[in-house]
């Protein structure tokens, strides 16, 4: 069970939409917006108010790769890898990435939660490749430098 | 009229919703693994791939019949991408096909050899995913699954459950409940239809015929047997019977040469049931509580009331189901002879049900904390059991079941299809016991294969409302309209599995119309063919009640509501 302030915020969204079932995907986007991650808990909530069996609503919310079960960094960083990204060395930007921020293979978030790190296919931006974003804010034209640069300004070390 | 060409013949269309049917009904056998025709059409398995005079391809389940419309079901483009599909499908299917329990009846296997595939290109890199044995009725080996979505589709348009969904995408798309949980954690019924129309061993039936084989073999155990209404009427399908044919007498013959020590029959129980119901019912008429009454054979539609309509558990009847009542009786029967030889009776019950697997480890069916039956087997598990036993069913001579739990009514084995255990009821609380007054009951509307079925019977100065569903989906849409004050009932009866358990989820495959037709003819036969028609001529009955259940009642054939 979450807080009760997570099944307010849920009702809130709701009622913006109403209760069919054609709702779903605006209301969870909603909930992700809010809390920058889909809590499971709330999705079974929501399906249960759409009248949704909870099996439709985990098949909708796993069909899409933006919606995401687990907690998010405060900076969600997507480097882009599509193919003009990444015959322009996507791959040493994400390479510098995980170095700067000591993760894993497979671990997509800094322990410090400060950090969350993804991939994405193509963000539209091909002619300012390479290209990363930070929630949302673009970074043309990067290099692993401007990486080291960038993760320090995040961290407020600068 | 109009028509259209299929392989150079003129078929007529006569309002068949897509080519596949047309096919079909011009004698080509198409192969397909996701349609049917009780489901919505889904599309994916592109077996029924046809070709039209353009050389378009076309997935002939999905399209329209057009007039003047020319295709080919057979040709060199076809064959090739129908064996390419196959072949893909192989290629991260597990092969092991001599040790899976659907060697013989699989339609992977089936339809790789009629179509005729004879070596796999492709290496298999499909990670192996855990099996999943949370269920007391369904296995489920997500590793053998083609996603082809029958059960997803059956799960949540015929049985209005959906347990399981797709999830994931591309090739990481799984079938699986919400969140990767265990089928023991979601709302699923346990009825089994999903392995009903599962073409594959992905989910197959949680088997328990080790258990009884090492109960036979035990001789400190007294094993007792009961047999379910619906299965004599499908066993003998699998061994060159005619449809529906009655093979009671060769299962109780064939059990007794395994070793059974006793077996008897369930209908007994469920005239015990007709009369512990019936009581039931006028007792809530005449105080006009907790009405409708819905019954409580189906354990199925039991689990499917409780989580998905709470506000309606206290509705269904107290009584247990037959099977319940028999184990509890019998073993009340055999309790002073145990004590005495020093003996353990031990029930198995041979069912067409996976639910009833679950049934049995509720709480509130056992008797002084005690679990009544000990193991449930499906029809198709007997039918395992027969032929391991190497008995030659269709050469055996019939034998009766023992007494006293041998002997039953017609009413009984109505029980066995949708509208049968009302029809039994009514017979029971009908004034005149005659002819006449038989066939007004059965031609009151409770019989036929409607999913939601009304009928109004004049009971003293009442008109008593009754409503008979099959198929969870009807249920629900029953309650929908009772919540919503748009029908008011009296009665209601519910069985999970479309048509009632002739179709049940144990029950042996292949099951098409035809075949739950014939089953449904065979309980009427058994029905018409018995000496009593009704529980309360049952003579043995009045004997158990004065000799074993009087002053028991509530505690043998009745839940322990206050368990759970």
């Amino acid at each position: 069970m979450l807080e009760q302030s997570y099944y307010d915020k849920a009702d809130e969204i709701i009622a913006n939409y109403g209760t069919e079932a054609r709702w779903l995907i605006p209301i969870i986007q909603d909930v992700q917006t809010e809390y920058r991650y889909l809590p499971p808990e709330l999705l079974t909530y929501i399906a249960g108010k759409l009248n949704i069996t909870e099996a439709k609503a985990y098949s909708v919310a796993t069909f899409y790769e933006n919606f995401s079960f687990e907690k998010k960094g405060k900076y969600v960083i997507k480097v882009c890898d599509g193919t003009a990204c990444h015959v322009r060395k996507s791959t040493a930007i994400l390479d510098r990435l995980y170095k700067e921020l000591n993760l894993k293979k497979g671990q997509h978030t800094t322990e410090d939660m400060m950090f969350t790190v993804e991939t994405v296919s193509c963000l539209g931006a091909c002619g300012l490749a390479p290209v990363l974003t930070v929630n949302d804010e673009v970074h043309a034209a990067m290099t692993p430098e401007k990486v080291t640069a960038l993760i320090k300004e995040l961290r407020g070390e600068n | 009229m109009d028509y259209m060409t299929i392989d150079g013949r003129c078929v007529p269309i006569e309002g068949e919703k897509n080519i596949l049917a047309l096919i079909r009904k011009a004698g080509i056998d198409l192969p397909t693994f996701c349609y049917h025709s009780e489901l919505s059409v889904y599309g994916a398995c592109r077996m029924c791939v046809v070709e039209d005079e353009r050389g378009r391809i076309l997935a002939s389940c999905s399209e329209q019949p057009r007039p003047g419309m020319v295709i080919r079901t057979n040709t060199t483009k076809i064959r090739k991408y129908r064996k390419l599909i196959i072949e893909l499908l192989l290629a991260s299917h597990c092969r092991d096909c001599t040790v899976c329990t659907k060697n013989g009846n699989c339609e992977l296997q089936n339809i790789a050899f009629k179509v005729g595939i004879h070596a796999v290109r492709f290496l298999n890199n499909r990670e192996q995913v855990p099996i999943d044995i949370s269920s007391p009725s369904i296995v489920r080996d997500p590793n053998k699954c083609i996603l082809c979505g029958d059960c997803v589709r059956t799960c949540a348009e015929i049985q209005a459950v959906g347990a399981i969904d797709f999830a994931h995408r591309g090739s990481n798309m799984e079938v699986t409940p919400a969140f990767g949980k265990e089928l023991a954690d979601t709302d699923c019924v346990g009825c089994g239809q999903c392995r009903v129309v599962c073409p594959t061993g992905a989910l197959t039936i949680r088997t328990n015929v080790t258990d009884v084989w090492n109960a036979v073999a035990d001789p400190k155990k007294r094993v007792v047997v009961q047999i379910a209404p619906a299965v004599r009427v499908a066993i003998g399908e699998k061994f060159g019977f005619p449809k529906g044919t009655n093979v009671m007498g060769k299962i109780v013959a064939a059990l007794r040469l395994m070793g059974f020590d006793k077996v008897y029959d369930t209908n007994f129980a469920a005239d015990l049931t007709i009369m512990e119901e019936s009581k039931e019912f006028a007792e809530r008429l005449k105080n006009n509580e907790k009405l409708p009454l819905f019954t409580s054979c189906c354990p199925g539609w039991v689990k499917f009331c409780e989580t998905k309509y709470p506000e309606f558990a206290d509705n269904i009847s107290t009584c247990r189901s037959p099977q319940g009542m028999f184990s509890a009786v019998v073993k009340e029967y055999f309790a002073k002879a145990d004590e005495e030889e020093g003996k353990e009776t031990f029930v198995v019950s041979i069912m067409p049900c996976t639910a009833k697997k679950g049934e049995i480890l509720r709480p509130d069916n056992f008797t002084d904390g005690r679990q009544d039956t000990d193991s449930v087997i499906t029809s198709v598990e007997l039918i395992r059991m027969i032929r391991q036993a190497g008995i030659k069913f269709d050469e055996i001579e019939s034998e009766a079941p023992d007494m006293p739990f041998g002997m039953a009514s017609g009413a009984a084995s109505i029980f066995g299809v949708t509208g049968g255990v009302t029809e039994a009821v009514l017979r029971h609380v009908s004034e005149d016991k005659d002819h006449k007054a038989l066939s007004q009951i059965s031609f009151s509307g409770v019989r036929g294969i409607d999913g939601v079925k009304e009928a109004t019977v004049q009971l003293g100065d009442r008109e008593v409302k009754i409503a008979v569903a099959n198929g969870l989906a009807n249920a629900a849409l029953i309650l929908e309209n009772i919540k919503a004050g748009e029908a008011h009932y009296d009665f209601v009866e519910v069985m999970a599995c479309r048509r009632g358990c002739i179709a049940g989820g144990g029950q042996p495959l292949p099951m098409g119309p035809r075949t739950k037709a014939g089953r449904s003819d065979g309980i009427y036969a058994v029905d018409r063919e018995s000496q009593i028609r009704f529980a309360d001529d049952n003579p043995v009955m009045s004997q158990i009640y004065e000799d074993v259940i009087a002053g028991k009642e509530h505690k043998l054939l009745h839940r322990n509501v206050e368990n759970v």
